[in-house]
């Protein structure tokens, strides 16, 4: 872990102070339960890693770190509520989350307002940073993701007609279908059909018989894992043998134990593999696996991780705590090395940064590229 | 040809479930007059019973998944009268407008406790029959599409067998045709309506156990949106009658199937509702109803 170095020479003269100092306090909003909790929850893990590893170093200027987390119970209005909380009643210096695009475009506002700088770890629809110059993310955006899956596509996996299955009442999927469709299209595929579904369906073999009708190459669903899976086992039995992809939605290991056999050889792009032999993500998946019991980090771990590590950064160069003097420190992040790659903060504040493609054999998740921005 | 069998042969599996939930809604109406919409909720229940159940019976085998199917119907048909027990009959003498509006109330009830008890996260449902891809002249589809078939086709038979050639259900009748006079002839009403319940919940959890065969992720709210669509095919079938819930499932299984695979998918619920509206504005008693006359 490279930038855990740069600590080590303040830590030993921090490490008396820091027991005394007064603590940052750094607010986290997660779904910690409910439907997205397996999101949250992973999410969290990381940010705490991280926040404990960052004051076992002598924490950041002198002072421990102390992280506030609240949950949101992966219910729409309720982020708004505790970042609102957060900020009046803990007086945070900056915020952290969500995972789930939607949640993150309820607090942004609220941060934005009181000039306190707020991180989504892995919110990737490009409007949550639209909201104002106080909001920034560590992972790359909709419109890269799908650039890289019409690449991976038309190149990997040589198809020249897909169709793609997109969830009318989901920002992330209909805006993740837009950017791989008018990819796929300049490279020169071509789009068969494009058929709908609603958030809650269960049943897709109507849409999956079209498709079959259609004669495509490969199946794009951008959506996230449950639907995932169910449109996976469908197609299958549909006697349909190609290949289907998606984006970072699927990632969860619900997808695996819901889809079973029939998502074996799907493929996905998210932000890291835990199996990358990079020493930074390699140290990382050792920690993690210390700190929770022996559990693999996946990306939302990774990019929670992340979030910490970028803020603690931005603090220290900084030098202070204030709203905008933080601000200004983060939109000036360039080339620090995490666990989900080099990130530099882009103008929109937006970190531009690699993707990786992972697919699923033998009932396990593998690393097939990483594909540089 | 191949794509318009394949999509019959989808939404006809679709339906089977929506015709089993959709029996329920109408037997209830045919005895007490109103709407049970915790139907939905048993039916739900009914899944999670066949989910903890499943680990006892033998995976993966015919007979293990009908065992696993029947407890969940016990389950589902004993929560259905502990239901009618707590909840309806001290309003029998009440106006159906309270009845309904407890109706929802329980139906909250179970929704809770079931996010509560069972938690709200999806679980996703074991191989409880067994499971093979079949293909038969162009068609594709799932050993578990041709159990839910057969068993709702089966269930229907029973049903009508248990209505028309049991005791029970020539009480079931009577009560249906005119409650006072039924009682004038020696009928225990309140017999005749546990019946009901304990019938119509235990199709919800056979119901509720086959849908988790076919997609299998389930939740607490699992059951809302194929309650709805079930309680609209009651009225399409005409509310009160056996046989038209059960058509009216498979129309609407039908219909939801074959704007689903049209170029139109995205307005998939909005048509069907569409064609519902339009159906009974000829057709108010519904398909198989009869129009009755309301004495003001």
């Amino acid at each position: 872990m490279k930038f855990v170095f740069p600590f080590w020479s303040a830590a030993l003269l921090g490490l008396a102070t820091a027991l005394t100092a007064e603590p940052i306090k750094v607010g986290e909003i997660a779904s910690l339960t409910g439907k997205e909790a397996a999101f949250g929850q992973s999410s969290h893990k990381g940010t705490v890693l991280a926040v404990e590893q960052l004051n076992a170093n002598g924490g950041v200027l002198g002072r421990p770190l102390e992280l506030l987390s609240e949950d949101n119970q992966s219910k729409s209005g309720e982020s708004a509520t505790v970042a609102r909380k957060l900020l009046s009643r803990a007086k945070v210096v900056a915020l952290l989350g969500e995972v789930a695009s939607s949640r993150s475009l309820e607090m942004a506002p609220i941060a934005q307002r009181a000039r306190i700088p707020m991180i989504s770890p892995s919110s990737t629809n490009p409007k949550v940073t639209e909201v104002g110059d106080y909001i920034f993310r560590v992972c790359f955006i909709d419109p890269f993701q799908g650039t890289v899956m019409a690449k991976f596509a038309r190149e990997t996996l040589k198809a020249r007609r897909v169709a793609v299955l997109t969830s009318v009442s989901s920002a992330y999927s209909v805006g993740l279908a837009k950017y791989f469709k008018e990819r796929f299209a300049a490279d020169g595929g071509e789009i068969a059909l494009e058929q709908k579904f609603a958030e809650g369906d269960k049943d897709f073999k109507a849409q999956l018989t079209a498709v079959r009708a259609a004669g495509v190459d490969a199946i794009f669903v951008p959506g996230y894992y449950t639907e995932a899976a169910l449109i996976s086992r469908q197609a299958r039995e549909l006697g349909l043998t190609l290949p289907l992809f998606g984006g970072d939605g699927w990632e969860a290991p619900q997808l695996i134990e819901i889809g079973g056999q029939a998502v074996e050889g799907t493929y996905y792009s998210t932000h890291y593999s835990p199996e990358d032999t990079a020493p930074a993500v390699q140290a990382f998946v050792a920690a993690f696996r210390a700190r929770w019991n022996g559990e693999t980090p996946d990306a939302m771990a990774a990019l929670g991780y992340d979030s910490a590590f970028v803020l603690a950064d931005a603090i220290k160069r900084a030098g202070s705590t204030e709203g905008p003097a933080l601000r200004d420190a983060l939109a000036a992040t360039t080339g620090f090395a995490g666990v989900t790659g080099t990130t530099n903060m882009d103008p929109a504040r937006n970190a531009s940064k690699s993707a990786v493609i992972v697919t699923i054999k033998g009932g396990q998740f593998k690393f097939v590229q990483s594909v540089a921005p | 040809m191949t794509e318009f069998l394949q999509q019959l042969v989808n939404g006809l599996s679709l339906g089977a479930i929506y015709a089993l939930l959709a029996l329920g809604y109408t037997m209830v109406y045919g005895v007490l007059r109103f709407i049970n919409f915790a139907h939905s909720d048993v039916f739900m229940v009914g899944a999670f019973a066949g989910l903890y159940l499943a680990p006892l019976a033998p995976g993966g085998s015919i007979l293990g998944g009908l065992l696993v199917v029947s407890g969940a119907m016990l389950a589902s048909a004993l929560l259905g009268v502990t239901i009618e027990r707590l909840a309806y009959r001290p309003l029998r003498q009440a106006p159906t407008l309270n009845v309904l509006i407890t109706a929802i109330g329980v139906s909250c009830l179970l929704q809770s406790a079931g996010q509560l008890i069972f938690g709200a996260a999806p679980r996703s449902f074991p191989v409880i029959f067994p499971a093979r891809a079949l293909s038969v002249g162009g068609l594709d589809f799932s050993s578990n599409q041709v159990v839910v078939l057969v068993s709702a086709a089966a269930l229907v038979v029973g049903l009508r067998l248990i209505v028309f050639h049991t005791r029970m259900g020539a009480a079931l009748r009577a009560v249906s045709q005119n409650p006072r006079a039924a009682r004038l002839m020696g009928i225990d009403n309140d017999v005749v309506i546990r019946f009901t319940f304990a019938l119509g919940s235990a199709l919800a959890g056979a119901g509720g156990v086959l849908y988790a065969v076919n997609y299998p992720t389930i939740d607490p709210l699992m059951g809302v949106l194929p309650g709805l669509k079930a309680f609209v095919a009651a009225i399409l079938g005409g509310i009160g009658s056996i046989p038209g819930a059960a058509l009216g499932g498979l129309l609407l299984g039908l219909v939801e199937t074959f704007v689903g695979g049209s170029a139109y998918s995205t307005y998939k619920d909005a048509i069907a509702f569409a064609l519902l509206i339009l159906f009974l504005l000829f057709r108010p008693a519904g398909l198989l109803g009869k129009a009755r006359v309301e004495k003001v």
